[in-house]
């Protein structure tokens, strides 16, 4: 009994094998790039393929562990873009440390997020229905409009807002509009690397994990299975509900500080309901409650539309094929039996039992 | 000392009167069987008692406290717990986690120090699996601590469901049909089990059983309800004797 008891986390191995697959993953590519063999065209979606990761792991949360739809998780990740991308232009000059400003940025941009998120939350998620699909569809869509009319500039008086153009933000002479209108941000200090991405999926990850693997991830998780059952325990519902989603929006929050310093301008017409369902794709696909599965579908997708640009015609053709062959491997039940019969996990085991057996032999 | 007392408490569904006028005391430490046929309102009883239900009238009095029109939370909070007749488990969640979100409340740690992995986390979660541990053992369910609560046969699911239930620490058991579905020597072995908890644990229960045979056996008194109301309240041999509770069961 002694031993079960010790074995605490009972998926640390599965996620020390995601992370080590991120590792290599970040090694091999370190390593192409030094040697000079990578294109130009695979080294500048490198961090694309982090952010879209830490959107498909984030919106997991929400979907695969709370069980519930969100359909605007684009809105989280334009909140967490322009705030981060606003706070790195305006302090540029006061703070100068790259990094401390950086980090600051994404703490501003997960917070903002992680902000609107639990206004969202105390409004749907106390309702008895599944109504947060909608109003995730509906607040998506608001941010993007809003955000696509709105100046920001700043002068020695302060900050000034408009809802119509330049002009009427009244600055005085020697005042600069940061935010643009349907314009956005631009020159946006390009802080996002391949390597800052990566140690930002990697923390997004262990904080989905350890989460998952926590008192309050078990009470999540027993509000998604049954309600009734959790309650009929004494479990909070709401607050677990809100807590999940606001964490998830907070992470989609990261993900936005990190796109937005990774292009020269960031527009909000990006962060639509086209984006929003491209993250759900990634979810579906790597199935739900699966994060290693979100971060291998989000990597190849965000890989693969590019990669087939000299199709020309074929292209999204050739798209919706991988898009059909991915959901079955991953869902059709002889499908599922090979991947657990060839799994890494099975292979490690095999070893280690062979190890074992070896040293028993000796 | 009156663990559980209930005065007059109605509900109606529509036009349907589904509870009318319950009224039961339930001492601590007793063992209380609640029988009746199909669609008596033997699980509107538990559903109003747990607070699924607000009662259109009545008090309902647990170990002192008055549990009236409170929420299922607060009541589960005061000391009641219940298993469900249709099987309600955390599917998808070990059967060391069902009965470890039964123990949520009664061991805290922040959710930061959870994602942080800070001291308090592994404390707790040490002293939590230790304790589900414990309770699986009583259940003899411990071999399968790690599987899918799905994947258990249906004997061990309504036992897992009283593991869960027993976790948070309740004064007051309510099990609804806890032998429903079980051949005869499962509904031995539960029925022994049962006798077992009130040994280690100090605990009052009220059951819902279909099965005469294990209320007779087990329970020191017994309530019967016939479309809502009360045909019988006492002792067994007393009330499987009654005419009417007879006359209830097997017809005219
Ligand atoms: N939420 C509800 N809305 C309407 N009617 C209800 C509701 N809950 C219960 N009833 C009705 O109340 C009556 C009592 O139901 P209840 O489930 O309490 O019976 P029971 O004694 O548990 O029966 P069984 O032995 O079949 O479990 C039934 O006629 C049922 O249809
Ligand atoms: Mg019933």
């Amino acid at each position: 009994m002694k031993t079960k008891i010790l074995n605490v986390n009972k998926s640390m191995g599965s996620n020390l094998i995601t992370i080590g697959m991120i590792v290599v993953a970040y090694t091999v590519c370190q390593t192409l790039i030094a040697t000079g063999s990578m294109t130009n065209l695979l080294k500048n979606l490198l961090v694309a393929m982090c952010y879209y990761s830490i959107m498909a792991i984030s919106l997991n949360l929400t979907v695969g562990i709370l069980g519930q739809l969100s359909l605007g998780h684009a809105g989280f990740v334009c909140i967490g873009a322009f705030v981060g991308a606003f706070f790195s232009k305006v302090t540029i000059s006061t703070i100068e440390n790259t990094f401390i400003r950086f980090s600051l940025a994404i703490l501003i941009g997960a917070l903002s997020a992680g902000l609107f998120g639990v206004i969202i939350g105390v409004v749907v998620l106390r309702l008895k229905g599944d109504y947060l699909a909608i109003v995730t569809l509906a607040f998506g869509e608001i941010v993007k409009n809003v955000i696509n009319v709105l100046y920001i500039g700043i002068d020695s008086k302060g900050v000034h807002f408009s809802m119509s153009d330049t002009a009427s933000l009244n600055l005085e002479e020697g005042g600069t509009v940061i935010v643009k209108g349907a314009q956005g941000i631009s020159g946006t200090p390009r802080n996002s690397t391949f390597t800052i991405g990566v140690i930002l999926l990697i923390l997004t990850y262990l904080i989905i994990v350890n989460f998952i693997n926590s008192r309050s991830g078990r009470a999540v998780m027993a509000i998604r299975d049954n309600k009734i059952a959790a309650e009929s325990v004494g479990i909070n519902i709401t607050k677990y509900k809100i807590l999940a989603f606001s964490l998830s929006a907070a992470l989609a929050g990261v993900a936005g500080v990190l796109y937005s310093h990774n292009i020269a301008t960031v527009q909000s017409t990006k962060f639509g309901y086209n984006m929003s369902i491209m993250i759900l794709v990634y979810v579906v696909l790597g199935g739900m409650g699966n994060l290693r599965g979100s971060i291998i579908a989000a990597v190849l997708l965000t890989f693969l539309p590019e990669y087939l640009r000299f199709m020309r015609d074929y292209r999204m053709l050739i798209y919706s094929i991988v898009l059909i062959a991915m959901m079955l491997f991953n869902w059709a039940p002889a499908c599922i039996n090979w991947r657990k019969n060839h799994s890494l996990k099975s292979y490690i085991n095999a070893v280690v039992r062979m190890f074992k057996k070896n040293k028993k032999e000796a | 000392m009156d663990m559980l007392s209930v005065k007059n408490l109605c509900i109606s569904f529509g036009g349907l009167h589904a509870v009318d006028s319950f009224n039961i005391t339930i001492k601590k430490g007793e063992l209380y069987g609640l029988i009746g046929p199909n669609g008596a309102g033997k699980t509107t009883v538990f559903n109003l008692l747990t607070g699924v239900y607000k009662p259109d009238m009545g008090q309902i009095i647990l170990d002192g406290q008055n549990i009236t029109g409170k929420s299922t939370i607060e009541i589960n909070k005061a000391g009641m717990a219940r298993t469900f007749q249709n099987i309600r488990l955390f599917d998808n969640l070990s059967v060391l986690d069902n009965v470890k979100v039964g123990l949520h409340n009664d061991n805290r740690y922040s959710t930061a120090s959870g994602i942080l992995r800070l001291p308090s986390y592994f404390r707790t979660e040490k002293s939590m699996n230790e304790e589900a541990y414990k309770i699986l053992e009583v259940f003899g369910l411990e071999d399968e601590a790690k599987h899918h609560a799905t994947n258990l046969p249906y004997g061990k699911q309504r036992k897992l469901e009283i593991a869960r239930a027993l976790a948070t620490n309740p004064k007051m058991l309510l099990l609804d049909e806890p032998a429903a579905g079980m051949n005869p020597s499962e509904t031995d072995e539960l029925m022994e089990t049962i006798t077992r908890l009130r040994k280690l644990y100090d605990i009052t229960i009220l059951l819902i059983e279909h099965d005469m045979k294990l209320v007779a056996g087990i329970c020191e008194k017994i309530f019967v309800l016939n479309f809502g109301m009360e045909l019988a309240n006492g002792v067994p041999q007393d009330v499987l004797n009654d005419p009417e509770v007879i006359k209830a069961y097997l017809g005219e």
